[in-house]
This record gives structure tokens, sequence and C-alpha cells, in this order.
């Protein structure tokens, strides 16, 4: 048996009587110290970030950030991170939630037996990285994509996202003439952004369709883009075949 | 196509009716054409079988050219129209006739043809324009089913927005967020948790209880509003306060149940509750005239992307209004400066 070790745990709920309960709970515990109470999401990667606790409490719906969206902005941990434990009234995250790697998912109301099953399982489970990466995502497309810069956290909307460049382990957004960079792969991100708006255009760019303006040969023979800002985006074969299918569709259509 | 022959039941019917007809025409032959009743019997059922047939196009006439919308142009019509069919059907008596004359007994038949066409076309004209007239009341009568359908399906959407509205009121994730409130309270503030059952219980009843109705006063809504507010206050604390400003005119108005209480929802669930720092949610009330205005205004997020569902309960308001009041409701929405209102402006009808 492993010698018994005190547990850091952190509560995020944007209701004072959720945390209140959750902390009922753990108060039957010693060996679990409540590090930090969290009422919104930006509360919460600021917690977990600075305090690296080994268990959390998650809320889902919550103001400024939801709960995915925290797990997206922590920094990546040497030990995989924390348990997380969601709670939540909505049943119907729990797939994503799943996907998340959460190690486990309390529907609100919950009782005392549920509860000590949630958070022996989080017992069992801390250690084992979870890969927390985005595209552990649900299918459901992203309508924004939250960004962290130092401490600042940024909530950028897909729809105003004018093109994204891949830059090793990140990508850059552009978004209303501002640049965000992001720890995310491009194709991850492809994947999870509404279809139909964006289009690969290069193997390190892609393009939200509305923003071109037109393609336009280049002296060396290939073809570039345009957009309507003036910026110039280089356009490989494969993207320009891309291209010329969507807008002839969309035309025709 | 035409609706005696689209219809089997309405058919038979028809060609009976042409039987006490064909007796007519029959003698008629006799008396004003001098046919002998050998003669007219033969001839008479191909005779009539085919211009029953052909009075039946009539109704194409009768269906572009509704009664009462222009008179000399319906005349001229019908009168070219009967005068066409009188003449076509006076040619097929001719022709029976010159056909029957080559058997021995009807040699005679020939003879009589100058007395025979002139009545024959007489009698096309009357038929014709009795067909008509016949066709014109199975037109009527059709409309009236149509408009009487139609009035059904109206009634049909109208029931169809009342349910939907009231599956759409109870939502399950307000019942499981208060119930889990109280199971915190039970530990930390028992009394506080009983007053919650209460406010609880008596927002479901008034629920169930209301949705049972077609009509109630504002007041009443406005009071579940408010079991609705207190309870979603003791959930979000101090980052939800409600306002409300209600002229004692208004709340006797009649207004369809759970109107309201979706719209206030709204407010507190993608309005109030993003918010990191929460907001009002103001409800107001008027009465001018014949009109109750109503309206709530809660602070947004200015760069939230437009939250899934918001759109639901107002589509929702829309459909429930114009199925009760038509154009004379009407429900706007602004979102302006980070504030969010919807104002309805219905009919003030004050018996509920």
């Amino acid at each position: 048996m492993e010698p018994v070790k005190s547990l850091g745990a952190v509560l995020v709920d944007d209701e004072a009587l959720a945390r209140d309960l959750l902390r009922e709970h753990l108060a039957r515990h010693p060996d679990v110290t409540i590090l930090a109470e969290c009422a919104n999401g930006f509360e919460a990667v600021k917690a977990i970030s600075d305090l690296a606790p080994d268990l959390v409490f998650l809320d889902i719906r919550m103001p400024g950030l939801d709960g995915f969206e925290v797990l997206e902005l922590l920094p990546p941990r040497a030990d995989g991170g924390p348990a997380v434990v969601f709670v939540t009234a909505y049943d119907d995250f729990a797939l994503k939630a799943f996907d998340a790697n959460a190690v486990d998912y309390l529907l609100k109301p919950f009782d005392r037996v549920r509860f000590e099953a949630a958070l022996e399982r989080a017992r069992r489970r801390r250690g084992v990285p979870p890969p927390l990466a985005a595209s552990a995502r649900g299918p459901a497309p992203l309508t924004r994509v939250v960004v962290k810069d130092g401490a600042t956290i940024s909530i950028l909307p897909a729809a105003a996202i004018e093109w994204i460049r891949a830059e090793d382990d990140y990508v850059l957004l552009r978004v209303s003439g501002r640049n965000h960079l992001k720890q995310e792969t491009l194709a991850n991100l492809e994947a999870q952004l509404p279809p139909g708006r964006f289009v690969r255009i290069h193997r390190s760019y892609l393009l939200a369709l509305d923003r071109l303006e037109r393609l336009r040969p280049t002296p060396t023979g290939g073809q570039e883009a345009l957009l309507r800002d003036g910026t110039v985006l280089p356009v490989s074969r494969a993207g320009a075949r891309l291209l010329r299918d969507r807008l002839g569709s969309s035309s025709a259509g | 196509m035409n609706p005696i022959l689209a219809s089997s039941g309405r058919l038979g019917p028809y060609l009976f009716a042409w039987v006490p007809l064909a007796g007519v025409t029959g003698g008629l032959l006799v008396l004003a054409a001098r046919l002998t009743a050998l003669e007219a019997g033969v001839i008479l059922l191909p005779l009539t079988s085919v211009y029953a047939f052909l009075c039946l196009s009539s109704w194409y006439l009768c269906r572009v050219l509704p009664l009462g919308e222009n008179t000399a142009r319906l005349a001229a019509t019908f009168t070219i129209a009967s005068a066409a069919a009188a003449a076509l059907w006076s040619a097929w008596g001719v022709t029976l006739a010159q056909l029957l004359a080559s058997f021995p007994l009807f040699a005679a038949l020939p003879e009589k043809l100058p007395q025979m066409a002139p009545t024959l076309f007489l009698l096309g004209i009357l038929l014709y324009l009795l067909s008509a007239a016949l066709h014109y009341v199975l037109l009527a009568v059709e409309r009236a089913r149509d408009e009487a359908r139609r009035a059904a399906e109206l009634s049909a959407l109208a029931r169809d927005a009342e349910l939907a509205a009231l599956k759409q009121q109870l939502n399950p994730h307000f019942l499981f967020n208060s119930l889990n409130s109280i199971s915190s309270l039970t530990g930390s503030n028992p009394g506080k948790a009983r007053e919650m059952c209460v406010l609880l219980a008596g927002f479901l009843r008034a629920t169930l209880g209301l949705s049972e109705r077609t009509s109630i006063p504002l007041s009443e809504e406005l009071a579940l509003v408010r079991s609705y507010l207190a309870i979603e206050e003791v959930r979000f604390g101090d980052r939800l306060s409600v306002e409300e400003d209600v002229d004692p005119r208004a709340e006797g108005c009649a207004i369809p149940p759970l109107l309201l209480q979706p719209l206030v929802e709204n407010a507190v669930k993608h309005g109030v509750a993003p918010r990191l720092e929460g907001g009002v949610v103001r409800v107001r009330a008027t009465r001018t005239d014949g009109t109750l205005v109503i309206a709530l205004t809660n602070p947004v997020d200015a760069g939230a992307p437009a939250a899934p569902g918001a759109g639901l309960g107002l589509r929702n308001v829309r459909r429930r209004l114009a199925a009760r009041w038509g154009s004379e409701a009407t429900l706007r929405q602004e979102l302006r400066e980070g504030t969010f209102s919807v104002a309805l402006s219905i009919p003030a009808e004050s018996k509920a």
C-alpha cells in the first residue's frame, strides 16, 4: 500500500451553495485540503495553474469560460495534471467529459455515496496523465477559441477568425487585425472549426473564405491569395484546387 | 379534376339525376318534334348520356369565373359556352337520327330533323346552364369545407405553439440546480432550505396549474415570475437582482399563461448567468388605452456568441402571440450597448 498523502483540491462552481456542498462532503476526508474555491472560469485557470492541485471539482456552465475551456488553457504538467471531476446539472456533456478524460461526471443533485465514489476514482486515477488537448473536445464545432497569453485570456469568436498559420507546436490566429498564439496544431484546430468557412490553402495556412478577395498568379508560376485587407498569403497547388472547388460550388448553388 | 368525376359517390347521383332530365328530353322530342315513342326511346340513351358528360365541362368555366365578380363577362362566357355545347348536342342528335334512318323502322326520322334540331338546341342551353348552377353549388361547398379545414389547421397550430411553450417550460436544469441548492442548504442552513423547498413547490404548482388555462391575469403571471426569480436569487446570490415596475392598471390584463416566464428565464440564463459581474433583470408593464406593453431588459456580455436555445423561447412567444392575436400583437427585440430588451405589445383584454 502507498502511504497516505495529502491531496490538494480546487473547487470551481459559480454558485456559492454548490461549492458549500462540495466543501461539506470533503470535510469528511481530512487528507483532502481545499486549496482554492473559484466562482468562474478565469479564476479557475489562475488557481489551477498557480496551485497545481491533485484534484479539481469543475462545473461546466460558468460565466466567462466553461469547464472545458478551463482545461484547455491549463499549462502542461509533468505529473499529467489534476484528476478532474465534472459537477453539473447537464447530462448532455457526459460524452464530451469522457473525451476530456475526466475522472468522473457528477450530476447535480448527488448524494454522499455518489460523491464518495467519484472521490475514490479520483484518488485511483491521480497520476495517470490526461491528454487534455483540445482535440479531446466533442464533435460540436467550436463557436469560440480561447487563447492564453501570459495572464491574459482572450475569447475569440470563431466567426471573427480571418486566417490561421501553423507555427511549430503553436498556431497563430489572425482575428480582427490582431495576432494570437495558441498551443495547438493546425490539423486539430481545423477539425474543430465549423466546416465550410475555412479552407486549407497551404500546408501551413487555413483561410476563412469570406476574407478572400481573389487568387492571383505569382511570377514563379504559382498562385497566391489576396485578401480583402490587402494581405497576401501563399497558396499551394492543392490549396488552389480546393479554393476553386469551394468558390465554384458556392457560386453555382 | 371535376369534383363529380373525382368521386364515385357523386358521379352516381349525378347520372341518376339525368334520368328525369332524359324523360323531359324524350317528352319534348315526342311533343315538339313529333317523334314516335319508339323513335324517342331508342335515341334517348345515346343522346342524353353523351350530354351528361359534356355538361361536366362547365366546371372549368365555373372555376375560373367566380360568381359576382364580373357579371357581364360571366353572362357572355356562359351564353357562348352553352350555345356551343347545345350545338354539339343537336349535331349529335342529328347524326344519331341519320344513323338510325338506315333501319327501315326509323326511315321517317330524317323528316323530323327540322323540328328536332332546334328543340335539342334550346333544351341543351337550359341543361348546360343547369349544370353550371350545380357546379357553382359544389364549388361553394368545397370552399366552405376548405375554410373549415384551414381554421382547424390554424387552431391546431396554436395548440402546438402552446404545447411547445409548456414543454420548454419544464426546464430540468433549473430544477436540478435548485434541488442541488436545497441539498447544500440542508446541511448549512436548514431554515433556508425549507424556504427554498416552499418556493420551488409554489413555482411548480403555479406552472402546472396555469398551464391548464388559456388566459390568466398578468398579476398571476407576475407572481409566477417572482417565485422563479426568488429561487434564482438564492442560487446566484448577489450576482442577480430584479427590478419591477408594474402599472396597477396593467395587472388585470389577460395574457396566455407562461408567456413572460420563458422570457425572464432567458434573461437570467443567457443574460445574467454568463456574466462575471451578474446584472439586473428589469420587468416593466404599462397599459395605455387598449394596449398592454410588457418590457424586459437584461445585460449581456458584448463579445459573447449567441447562445444556442436563446432564440427558441422568443420564437415560441412570437408564435403564441400570432396564434392568438395575429398582427395585433407585436414582439420587438433589440440588443444595444450591452443591453438586451424584449417588448411585447398586445391588445389589453380585461377579462381573464
